[in-house]
């Protein structure tokens, strides 16, 4: 049985494909943007306006895109991976020209009708070039030097371009996922052990570098690891994000002081609360109940990703799927570290729910690769 | 794209084991995540949930109302005043510098403050209530709140200040209240909550600060729900405190204004005390000081004008300042004598103009003597060489025991800043603060109210009082508090003759009132008032026997410093003593010429109630006395006007 014949006899044409959508993933993460519409109408003390309507509005925009994404077939989008990565590539140069400055850092180039984070689409662009790589690649030469450095400097070229940004979350999540890809792939365990020692010398170079003249990170990134280690010691400066984050989430209790309750989102005690804070908002208003009922939603998505990735017939479906549910988990696994005190404020959304255009478009497409791939796997 | 099948099914062999572990991984560290959501929202909540119950709810103290002050009629002495000032808000002004810019056209703003303000308008959250302009006048604020439309972010609030209408009248006695100041929180061990909230006003001196306990009042609380910039935005609930108490006092209020208008111009102080309750009702020290000046925060020009007035307006002279009482101290060493036995009141001593003691030649003011005296002849004449005589025979114990019991040496109990006790000097004394024995020579000095011995206005004015009614009449200064009379306590004898003491009365009605008398110049005509009184001529310096030898220099021919205190004690009516009154001009020469005329003035006008007629004078002064009359009549509405301009 040729590869053609294969393909043509299994796989759903036309309309038939929306009966193929893996849809509970797509019931999910309705779920979850729901949780986001709440309490972005919530923060804005029961209001549409400013962040609800327009946040409903992208996620419609997104669905609308993920299903465009899916229907079109899996190898095509294999086959644009290398385009998409060029283009990810050449915008972050162009953010670099002619971006926006946005909180200290130069991230938006404004299309007119919505600002584009280039780096955003380097987060699935990456995902895909690798997991297109891998796919071209046999497996007996996945963990020989040469074809190790390949995606390494793959990863390294837009890690670099963010950082100069500078934008270190973005960064640490691009590292991440395209080495998780990489180990997906088989690459050698010691390949990773050999990073990971590395990476503690970098750490303690970083530290010790500090306050001399060739000082490794900037002195804002300096201060969010002092206050992560001990947020207590500035609580009205540099700590108070997380202080106060801290008690937002912890006051919620078990089932939390109701919605539109919490005091300290309506008293403007808690920071970016619409963006980056806003899971302790849902955890105040809606307690250990809601915020674990997030979290398990979470979980399901992750785990439907993981079915799906699993029961693909190809390699790049496979690694396509793991890897953006691996950005995705990052997303949200790092999000809640960071509100919960368990990581430095590093500036990472809550995905789905966080207030924020080009972040949730993005997810969305790569879920839409996700479907792609799920529709049109061999059967 | 054709691949060996065992290459891909190797492939997705080693992508299932690895995705598994990665999802497993990951599934780990989820539950990771929901064991510290746990931790934080259910075994940490309360703890939370407080720190939350803390940023939100903030207790605020309510101020009490200052109790206010009044004098004896119910005139209003110091009184709470509505205080105005102007706040801004960025987040509601918008433009900030646009909004300033129409402030400025309708009020004129503190260049300084409004420097503070930009600064705080820029740096401060933008939702923080900035002080653009304080102590606004109400037309000012009036004009702000018609404007409010074009004024968004700005708010008129309202606050009380202590105002005090007389003026400088009650500056010496009621003193001023001020902010509470680091020093002022040191000197208090458990302050009250109430001394930290800002613009809190607290007495600094006088009576403000003598009975703060009773002026003060206690806060009332009320929980305030306030966002993360500390605005208010709603009240939650409240709890009233207490308004501090009402205090009356004794002084008259019209006396008072007429006294500090008399003594206008001089370095002088003068008590009215009510003989027989011993109110104060008036107690004047000149030149005076605004305390309003020192509740705003007095400017530097200001305070400095004050410190470097040569005629000193700051201390209180009338209880606070000490003199040598001079003359007016010669009941008090005729009296210790006369009660000891060792002198009969008929008894006369021979004054030649001098009299030897010890080697020294104590001389008496008149060169050539005076002559076979007596008491009362010594007492309208002041002759000094009958007193020397006296005081060697009852000796400074006695003295001293007598001034004592006249008032003179003791503290008496006044709620204002300073009471001085004055000095009453005896051997032991001396013997103590200056290391050498008591002389005769000392005694001797002591005689005339010279030396040694010295006495505030007030202890003079009680000293008068008691020898007009021969009662232990104590000076008081606070008639109610809260509608509440304080009791008077009827005073006990003092347990001298009567006798003697009326021979001592009739010498002092002589001093004013026989053409022989000393303060016969400043008599009382009119018979119902007439007084007795006792002229006080006091050195503040040496005259040497060269000096002593060419004729003493006159006094106006002195620089101001050196010239002699002028004293005069009296009471009257002399029949039916009512109140008794000390006048001291510091330098102001002689007690006769200087200060006789001044506190015939103050009887007059205290026991008419109001300006005497001139048929009170003797006919000779009643011109003089109409154009002084007209002249202060014209300072009083001047400071009327003042008063509502200010207002």
């Amino acid at each position: 049985m040729s590869y053609l014949e294969y393909t043509v006899k299994t796989t759903p044409t036309g309309l038939r494909k929306v009966l193929y959508l893996n849809w509970p993933l797509i019931i999910l993460l309705i779920a979850v943007a729901s949780a986001g519409f709440l309490m972005l109408f919530s923060v804005a003390g029961g209001s549409f306006t400013p962040w609800a309507a327009p946040q409903m509005k992208r996620f419609a925009l997104g669905l609308v895109v993920m299903f465009f994404v899916a229907m079109v077939p899996i190898w095509f989008w294999r086959n644009m991976s290398v385009v998409a990565y060029i283009v990810a590539f050449l915008l972050l140069i162009a953010v670099e020209l002619v971006g926006i400055e946005g909180k200290g850092a130069q991230r938006w180039i404004n299309l007119g009708f919505m600002r584009l984070q280039p780096s955003e689409l380097m987060k699935i662009a990456l995902v895909m070039v690798l997991a297109a790589y891998y796919d071209w690649l046999p497996l007996k030469k996945t963990s020989r030097p040469f074809w190790v450095f390949i995606p390494v400097v793959l990863i390294l070229i837009p890690v670099a371009l963010v950082l100069k940004q500078p934008d270190l979350g973005t960064s640490i999540l691009l590292i991440t996922a395209g080495a998780l890809i990489m180990f997906l792939a088989g690459v050698h365990w010691g390949y990773f052990a050999v990073v990971i020692a590395a990476v503690v010398g970098l750490v303690t170079a970083v530290f010790q570098s500090r306050g001399t003249p060739w000082q490794l990170l900037k002195d804002y990134q300096f201060r969010r690891i002092d206050t992560f280690l001990d947020p207590s010691s500035d609580p009205l400066g540099a700590g108070y994000h997380i202080t106060q984050s801290k008690i937002s989430l912890g006051s919620g209790g078990w089932t939390g002081r109701g919605f539109m309750q919490g005091t300290q989102s309506r008293l403007n005690f808690l920071p970016e609360k619409h963006t980056d804070f806003i899971f302790t908002t849902l955890a105040e208003e809606f307690g250990f109940v809601g915020a674990f009922s997030l979290l398990s939603l979470y979980a399901l998505i992750i785990f439907f990703c993981v079915i799906a990735a699993l029961s693909n017939r190809d390699r790049f479906s496979s690694l396509l799927t793991l890897g953006i549910a691996s950005t995705f988990f990052l997303f949200f696994a790092v999000n809640m570290s960071m509100v919960m005190g368990l990581a430095p404020v590093v500036g990472v959304p809550l995905p789905l729910v966080s207030y924020g255009g080009s972040a949730m478009l993005i997810l969305l497409l790569g879920f839409g690769l996700i479907q792609s791939a799920h529709i049109h796997k061999p059967r | 794209m054709k691949r060996p099948t065992r290459d891909s099914a190797d492939s997705l062999r080693m992508i299932t084991r690895r995705g598994l572990i990665l999802g497993g991984a990951q599934a780990g560290f989820m539950g990771l995540l929901a064991l510290r959501m746990r931790y934080m929202q259910v075994e940490q909540a309360d703890q939370f949930r407080l720190l939350a119950e803390e940023n939100r709810i903030n207790i605020r103290l309510i101020p009490p109302a200052r109790g206010r002050i009044f004098d004896r009629t119910g005139a209003i002495v110091a009184e709470n005043a509505p205080s105005y000032r102007i706040t801004m808000v960025r987040e509601d002004a918008g433009d900030v510098e646009d909004v300033i810019a129409r402030l400025s056209n309708l009020v004129e703003l503190d260049p300084d403050l409004l420097k503070r303000a930009r600064r705080e308008l820029k740096e401060l959250r933008g939702d923080t209530q900035v002080t653009v302009a304080d102590r606004v006048s109400w037309e000012d604020i009036s004009r702000v709140a018609v404007n409010a439309p074009a004024l968004p972010g700005v708010t008129p609030e309202v606050g009380l200040s202590r105002h005090y209408p007389g003026g400088g009248d009650y500056g010496h006695i009621v003193g001023y209240v001020g902010a509470v100041s680091d020093r002022d929180l040191e000197q208090i061990d458990a302050p009250d909550a109430l001394l930290l909230i800002p613009r809190f006003q607290i007495g600094k001196i006088g009576l403000e600060v003598k009975k703060e306990d009773t002026l003060r009042g206690t806060a009332g609380t009320k929980r305030v729900e306030v966002n993360a910039a500390g605005r208010v935005m709603r009240e939650l609930d409240r709890k009233e405190g207490e308004a501090g108490k009402d205090i009356q006092i004794t002084i008259d209020n019209k006396l008072q204004a007429y006294v500090n208008d008399r003594l206008d111009g001089e370095s002088a102080a003068t008590v009215v005390i009510d003989c027989e309750t011993g109110d104060l009702l008036a107690c004047a020290s000149s030149p005076n000081y605004d305390p309003n000046l020192f509740v705003r925060g007095i400017s530097s020009a200001d305070y400095k004008a004050l410190l470097e007035n040569k005629y000193r307006p700051l201390p209180n002279k009338a209880v606070q300042g000490v003199y040598p009482p001079g003359s007016t101290f010669k009941m008090v060493t005729a009296l210790a004598a006369l009660e000891a036995g060792v002198a009969d009141p008929g008894e006369t001593v021979y004054c030649p103009g001098h009299l030897r003691v010890g080697g020294r030649r104590f001389h008496c003011w008149k060169r050539v003597g005076h002559g076979n005296v007596d008491l009362h002849r010594s007492l309208r004449e002041s002759c000094d060489v009958y007193y020397y005589e006296m005081a060697q025979r009852a000796g400074i114990e006695r003295i001293s025991e007598m001034s004592r019991k006249l008032g003179l040496g003791i503290e008496h109990d006044l709620p204002m800043t300073s009471v001085s006790k004055g000095l009453a000097p005896t051997k032991e004394w001396k013997l103590e603060s200056k290391g050498s024995e008591w002389l005769r020579g000392d005694t001797v000095n002591v005689a005339i109210g010279q030396g040694y011995v010295l006495a505030s206005p007030l202890q003079l004015a009680v000293m008068t009082a008691r020898l007009a009614t021969g009662r232990m009449i104590k000076p008081r200064l606070i008639k109610s508090i809260n509608g509440v009379e304080e009791p008077v306590e009827p005073a006990e004898n003092l347990g001298i003759n009567e006798n003697l003491l009326r021979l001592v009365r009739k010498a002092m009605y002589a001093v004013s009132n026989s053409r022989r008398g000393t303060a016969y110049r400043s008599r009382i005509i009119e018979d119902a008032f007439k007084m007795a009184g006792k002229t006080g001529t006091s050195q503040v310096r040496n005259i040497t026997k060269a000096e002593r030898a060419r004729g003493v220099t006159r006094n106006r021919d002195l620089p101001w410093e050196r010239r002699d205190h002028a004293l005069y004690v009296n009471f009257a009516p002399f029949d039916k003593p009512k109140v008794a009154v000390c006048v001291v001009v510091e330098h102001g020469g002689g007690g006769s010429t200087a200060a006789a005329p001044i506190a015939r003035d103050v009887t007059l006008q205290a026991l008419y109630g109001g300006e005497p007629p001139l048929t009170a004078y003797p006919e000779r002064d009643r011109a003089r006395i109409k154009t002084q009359q007209e002249k202060l009549r014209q300072i009083r509405p001047d400071r009327e006007k003042d008063k509502s301009d200010r207002a």
